[in-house]
């Protein structure tokens, strides 16, 4: 009979198919001593331009620079200014405060969706510090570090997210799928790891034209698993492209834990071995080992030595999502209990160990940002909020569909005015 | 040319380019060097087709010519071929990307569908993606199911792509300048059976070279055919039969050996469609038969007898008729039976003439 197989078929042993399963779930008590993570300072740092065989230590390993006792370890040190670690600083702090009332907006009624990034902040804002301003960004969606590392106005992102008349989108994408390619940023998909191939043939092309800038891409560890990540590294590999392959390993993808990814088998980084292409892990709650890695494949893009792919090994704090509820799926002491810290904390403490910051300026600048986002929500709101009609006019929905609107759509706009007109009349402003 | 001009194309030619026949690979061979040569920002990719030319030859001598980093070869992944382009024409290049038959495109359908077509809205105009997808397409050369497929329904069905279907070397040629022009995502669909000479259907009667159909005369340098605008290839009063591809051909020779004069229309671009041309026609004749070689539900036909009946039902004195493929898969040995030919396209026309 069909599927019904034959347990007893000679002396060949009963076959057992593993499903992989998370060491904690709700209620659990958790414990991340299991997962080694190295001493700071450890790993050597190799030339850019080594071959990808030499770097399986590497890719195993774990990159960490600043150490139990907030100083900074090790070859992997970017030796930064203070000055630039405050700025660091400072847009993680805004981040964090961005993300925080976006969600209470978004509880609040003011749109439909966000995404925090918690926890994750150093994986954005630190690699794109230690990119060029016009290095092209081919984002996943939890990167809005980056937007507001590259001074993106804050105002533009919440006009976004609202779906209001100013949207630069024209309330045409989900809340948080940014654009602007005055920033070198890529229009956000929300399908998952397209953006990866197009960064390889964003960086082809660059490389076509002999031009200087390189490009990265975002994905998290459980896109992964889709195929455009093989084509992406396939190609990135065949071309020897100017890019840099960033996985976020952020253990969950909505309620699948990093498992379902592979990573009960390897690592995400050493999926970078196979194929010949520089791969580095590291852990991503460490600032400065984020921009000391992105800072190297940056300089090995830029030398014609070809890809890499870096994991930052990190922990999503928060929810998938504000439709998500991890409370349902995953141990709340996990994100106490991860052994890498937070990186906003570690930022700061290592600027308090050096002698360039303390506890005071940093209640007030966390201060300064809660007011700044508070200021520039109140502004956006007056540009409108989801569903309460200060949207793009009607005919817009039709446009840009194609360069030129052909016949069809256009006879479609008509009936979507015909339609509105019949609900509201002409007495409302049109649009 | 001594004779009267057969057909319009033949007719904007005219005299001067009279002689200069080329089939339709090496008419569409010709508009990609003309690109190369005109536009730097064209490259072409694809697998095969860089040093070897392509499986069908479409791109052979473009890499020596142009150079390697403008005419290549890639990894075996549609999925790739397609993104990359994606990115490359975010970065301001114009992509031409060759998907060796369109029984291989599936595994790059995500990133046309939703990232190829999208780009420009969802970014507001921030990105576009004006790459222009080649690909051999259609049966009748014992392709069996992974080489004779017509899917262009499916591209038909996403809003912000562009879908071109070539009947003849000329407009093989003119179109597929146009739509590397294009700042839209176009799917370029090559039937393949009709590469090297047009078809009547007659599957067991000996084929046919270009040289000897009019369309063959190809102009040289750059011109265009534009994107939208329906060719009517013959003028008639019985009947209107909307067509593209290879299916052109079978139409007219059958229409021919009936005697029947009907009104053909090859639609040259399924998106934007010529819709004036359409009704234009059917109000004219009343009666309408739609020609594809596609699989028949959901076809592009249910669109064309759609449009068609809703847009001119008081001018027509029959229901519209579909011929189209069986509903299966590209069958080998009985391909002949899968294939709308004659008999079926006999069988419409007489139906739709009955009274």
């Amino acid at each position: 009979m069909a599927g019904s197989g034959n347990p007893a078929e000679g002396n060949r042993p009963a076959l057992a198919l593993h499903v992989p399963e998370p060491r904690y779930r709700p209620g659990d008590t958790a414990d991340f001593s299991h997962i080694d993570i190295g001493a700071p300072g450890d790993q050597p740092r190799p030339d850019e331009g080594v071959h990808p065989s030499q770097m399986a230590g590497l890719a195993y390993g774990l990159v960490r620079v600043l150490g139990d006792d907030n100083l900074a370890h090790g070859p992997w040190n970017p030796r930064l200014s203070p000055d630039r670690l405050r700025t660091m600083l400072g847009h993680m702090a805004l981040v964090r405060a961005f993300d925080e009332r976006m969600f209470r907006g978004q509880r609040q009624g003011k749109t439909s969706f966000y995404m925090k990034c918690t926890g994750e902040e150093a994986t954005s804002i630190a690699p794109a510090m230690a990119l060029a301003s016009d290095d092209m960004i081919f984002p996943s969606y939890r990167q809005q570090g980056i937007l507001i590392a590259r001074g993106y106005p804050l105002i533009e992102m919440i006009n976004q997210i609202y779906s209001n008349k100013a949207d630069k989108l024209k309330g045409r994408q989900l809340p948080i799928m940014y654009s602007s390619r005055e920033h070198s940023f890529f229009s956000i998909s929300g399908n998952l790891a397209t953006q990866c191939p197009q960064a390889v043939g964003w960086a082809m092309a660059s490389a076509c034209r002999g031009d200087s800038r390189i490009a990265a891409s975002w994905v998290g560890e459980g896109s992964t698993a889709e195929g455009d990540f093989h084509s992406a590294c396939t190609f990135a590999a065949v071309y020897n492209a100017p890019v840099i392959l960033n996985v976020v390993n952020n253990q969950w993808a909505i309620s699948s834990f990093s498992g379902f990814a592979g990573a009960e088998r390897t690592t995400f980084a050493a999926r970078g071995l196979g194929y010949g292409i520089a791969a580095l892990r590291v852990d991503g709650n460490d600032p400065l080992a984020c921009y000391a890695a992105a800072e190297w494949a940056a300089t090995r893009a830029r030398g014609n030595h070809g890809p890499s792919l870096i994991e930052y090994f990190t922990y999503r704090a928060e929810g998938h999502s504000t439709s998500d509820d991890p409370s349902g799926y995953r141990s709340a002491q996990e994100r106490d209990e991860w052994p890498l810290g937070d990186p906003v904390n570690r930022l700061k403490n290592h600027l308090i160990a050096i002698g360039e910051w303390d506890e005071e300026r940093q209640s007030a600048m966390d201060l300064e940002c809660a007011e700044r986002v508070k200021t520039t929500t109140k502004e956006a709101e007056k540009n409108g909020i989801l569903g309460h009609g200060l949207h793009h006019p009607f005919h817009t929905m039709f446009e840009d569909v194609y360069e030129e609107l052909p016949w069809h759509l256009e006879e479609q706009a008509e009936q979507a005015i015909r339609e509105r007109i019949a609900k509201f009349g002409t007495e409302r402003p049109f649009g | 040319m001594s004779e009267q001009p057969a057909t319009l194309g033949e007719a904007v030619i005219g005299a001067k380019d009279a002689g200069r026949r080329l089939n339709m690979i090496e008419a569409i061979n010709e508009a990609l060097d003309i690109m190369l040569t005109r536009d730097p920002d064209v490259i072409i990719m694809g697998e095969d087709v860089g040093y070897f030319g392509g499986v069908f030859r479409a791109t052979a001598g473009l890499q020596a010519k142009h150079g390697k980093t403008r005419v290549f070869d890639t990894p075996i992944s549609e999925c790739g071929i397609i993104g990359v382009a994606v990115g490359m024409g975010a970065y301001g290049l114009r992509p031409v990307p060759e998907i060796q038959f369109a029984d291989y495109i599936y595994p790059g359908l995500d990133q046309l569908v939703s990232e190829a077509a999208r780009l420009r809205y969802r970014s507001a105009g921030d990105y576009i993606a004006p790459m222009t997808v080649r690909s051999p397409f259609g049966g009748g050369i014992f392709g069996g199911q992974t080489h004779s497929q017509s899917p262009e329904a499916l591209f038909t069905h996403v809003a912000g792509l562009k879908t071109v279907i070539p009947a003849t070397p000329h407009d093989a040629k003119g179109l597929l300048i146009s739509a590397i022009e294009d700042n839209d995502p176009v799917i370029f669909f090559e039937p393949k059976r009709i590469y090297n000479g047009p078809f009547s259907g007659y599957y067991d009667k000996p084929v046919e070279p270009w040289k000897k159909h009019p369309d063959s005369v190809v102009p040289e340098g750059y011109y265009k055919v534009p994107l939208g605008k329906a060719r009517t290839v013959r003028e008639g009063e019985a009947l209107t039969v909307l067509a593209y591809g290879t299916m052109v051909h079978v139409a007219e020779a059958v229409c021919a050996a009936k005697g029947v004069d009907a009104e053909i229309l090859d639609l040259r671009t399924l998106v934007p469609l010529d819709i004036k041309a359409i009704e234009a026609s059917v109000a004219k004749t009343g009666r309408c038969l739609v020609v594809h070689e596609a699989t028949r539900t959901s076809g592009f036909g249910a669109e064309l007898s759609a449009l068609v009946t809703e847009r001119c039902f008081y001018h027509l004195e029959a229901p519209v008729e579909r011929v189209t493929g069986f509903d299966t898969p590209y069958p080998h040995s009985l391909e002949w039976a899968y294939f709308p030919g004659p008999v079926r396209i006999g069988e419409a026309i007489d139906k739709l003439l009955k009274d």
